[in-house]
């Protein structure tokens, strides 16, 4: 296994990174294109009237554009989480981040926040960053967090977060609940171009911030003791991960819904491929978990076609397995 | 000079009982110390004392006269390495990438490596024979290749102080020996000041200056192995019998336990 030049360059980031921006400029082109009504391009690009402008531009061009935010999201929170707590089987999803900014963005919607198209993200990522805090002072040890520690404590905490919802269901007016569920159900259909703006905004100053700090994930991917030694501010460090990883999931839960698997699965091809440097690793999370879940909603509204598919699902039966690979060879290691 | 660690009465607790007790001592540029004792006796806190990763309750490290707790962790990492008992990494990191992660402190914070600083990762793996394995992922070397990859990135800081604990751990005797070679140039040619926790102390003899002997969490004994390579001294420390006696090969001297036979 000796497929990679051995350490990064700052010209193959420069190149790597612009063959994956144009990749998934095709994927996004690509996935506009696929759905269960036929659409010509050129008929929506001169006539601004007909059936076939309202379908791309209108129905599939947001829709697209928002998969990517929100794959990308999660695929650079992933990779980041997963950094922090030197642990390969961290993601948004298990460790119950999505779940706490659930929580926050279900709170924001039920107080009718919904008018005011920033609040929700914002509450939503409130809610990311209380249970990256909770999840992580519960789950390590001497400086590491080990698999089963973390797996239980992301369990535990989806299980309070959604007794939580729950509960202010129960509260909430039946419109409201109706809409909740919708919600939560893991959808990118439907959202206004301000709120995919709003989104958008979250989520690359999340993913700037994270590559700022992607020399300090790469020395703490060993351990904290270890990346103290190198010279990293381990304190400092985890604290700008902690938000900057609350934004991403935040921006991605508070117009997708619940979408798990992403922040685990697509961090892994990437470093089978391109390596571990978080500094080529978080933004290359970011473009491909945005191409990942643009084809799998591509796939959400065919396979079944007329009827359609959440996209969680897709990337739950997607990732389900993939998961399990890797909890089977995690412990395959321990063991030995 | 800067290759100068001391530490004044240090204490340390985990717990109720104390792990450290009252430790003190210096060490100068160009020193290859040893620190020994049996298990539980404090040795790999101590390591982590000295790194400053843990804050001692009582007593305060000083790095070249300056007390650690006021240094940046970036500036101690160009001073100060240490070689961890096994880092254990789940991510496919190249060996010369975990090796140039040995410069990161010396970079710009997104800072990639400049032609020196390959020149100097490349060196070090070289020296402890990891150069040809530099493209492979450390998730798939050896655990005595890890090792080496270690201490490599060690080197890379270029420290004036370099801590050790138990660097031989997963090694091979030849491995062993040569990475006591490695100390002993670096200590006599760059002047580094090196301290190594030593499981062996037939090892202990033959490579160091000076032995700490740690028992209890306290300090027993400091000197030359002669002075600390003792049956007495190290019968009451690792509650046994031992058999201290002259190295016939090299002159140093050889450590035995008596097995305990029934009858």
């Amino acid at each position: 296994m000796t497929l990679r030049p051995p350490y990064l360059t700052a010209r193959r980031l420069a190149a790597t990174t612009a063959v994956l921006v144009v990749l998934l400029a095709l994927s996004l082109a690509g996935a506009m294109l696929v759905g269960p009504v036929r659409a010509s391009v050129w008929r929506a690009l001169t006539d601004p009237g007909s059936p076939d402008h309202v379908i791309l531009f209108r129905a599939r061009l947001p829709r697209v554009l928002l998969g990517a935010v929100v794959g990308g999201s999660l695929g650079a929170s992933g990779a980041a989480l997963q950094a922090l707590l030197a642990n390969p089987l961290a993601c948004p999803h298990l460790l119950g981040i999505s779940g706490g900014a659930a929580v926050g963005g279900v709170v924001a919607l039920v107080a009718g926040a919904e008018a005011i198209s920033l609040v929700v993200p914002l509450a939503a990522f409130a809610g990311a960053l209380f249970a990256i805090g909770v999840v992580y002072f519960c789950a390590r040890a001497g400086g590491r967090s080990t698999p089963y520690a973390l797996l239980l404590v992301g369990v535990v905490f989806n299980v309070l977060a959604s007794a939580a919802i729950m509960v202010i269901n129960a509260i909430a007016s039946y419109a409201q609940a109706h809409g909740v569920l919708f919600w939560l159900m893991g959808s990118l259909s439907g959202q206004s171009w301000r709120l995919i703006a709003a989104a958008a905004a979250y989520a690359l100053a999340g993913l700037a911030w994270l590559t700022a700090h992607a020399q300090d994930l790469n020395l703490l991917a060993a351990g904290e003791e270890g990346a103290a030694e190198l010279g990293v501010d381990v304190e400092r460090a985890r604290r700008a991960v902690f938000v900057a990883a609350s934004l991403l999931v935040g921006a991605a839960v508070s117009v997708s819904g619940m979408i798990s698997f992403v922040g685990l699965i697509v961090p892994h091809l990437i470093r089978l491929v391109l390596g571990a440097d978080h500094r080529l690793l978080l933004p290359a999370s970011f473009l491909g978990g945005a191409a990942f879940l643009v084809w799998s909603d591509a796939l959400a509204r065919t396979a079944l076609a007329p009827a359609e598919l959440p996209v969680g699902v897709v990337t739950a039966l997607l990732g389900g397995p993939f998961f399990l690979f890797l909890l089977r060879r995690e412990l395959g290691r321990a063991a030995s | 000079m800067n290759a100068r660690l001391d530490a004044d009465r240090l204490r340390f607790a985990y717990g109720p009982r104390p792990v450290l007790d009252d430790v003190s001592f210096a060490i100068g540029p160009g020193e290859l110390v040893g620190v020994i004792g049996p298990n539980g006796a404090g040795k790999t806190t101590l390591v982590r004392l000295l790194a400053g990763v843990l804050s001692p309750i009582g007593g305060s490290v000083r790095l070249a006269g300056r007390p650690l707790s006021e240094y940046r962790r970036r500036e101690v990492a160009r001073r100060l390495a240490v070689v961890p008992q096994d880092a254990h990494v789940d991510f496919p990191f190249t060996a010369l990438e975990v090796v140039l992660m040995g410069r990161a402190a010396h970079l710009p914070p997104l800072g990639f490596p400049r032609a020196r600083d390959l020149t100097v990762a490349r060196a070090a793996m070289q020296r402890l024979e990891v150069a040809h394995i530099e493209d492979r992922p450390l998730d798939r070397v050896s655990g005595g290749e890890r090792q080496r990859v270690l201490l490599a990135r060690a080197l890379a800081q270029e420290p004036d102080v370099l801590l050790l604990d138990e660097p031989t751990t997963h090694l091979d005797l030849r491995h062993q020996a040569g990475i006591h070679d490695v100390l002993g140039e670096l200590s006599r040619s760059r002047g580094t000041a090196v301290l190594s926790v030593l499981h062996d102390l037939n090892l202990a003899a033959m490579y160091c200056d000076r032995l700490l002997l740690l028992a209890g969490g306290r300090l027993v004994r400091d000197g030359t192995p002669g002075d600390v390579l003792t049956a007495e001294a190290l019968g009451s420390a690792y509650r046994t019998r031992v058999y201290v006696g002259p190295n016939p090969a090299t002159g140093s001297l050889v450590v035995l336990p008596f097995a305990r036979r029934p009858g």
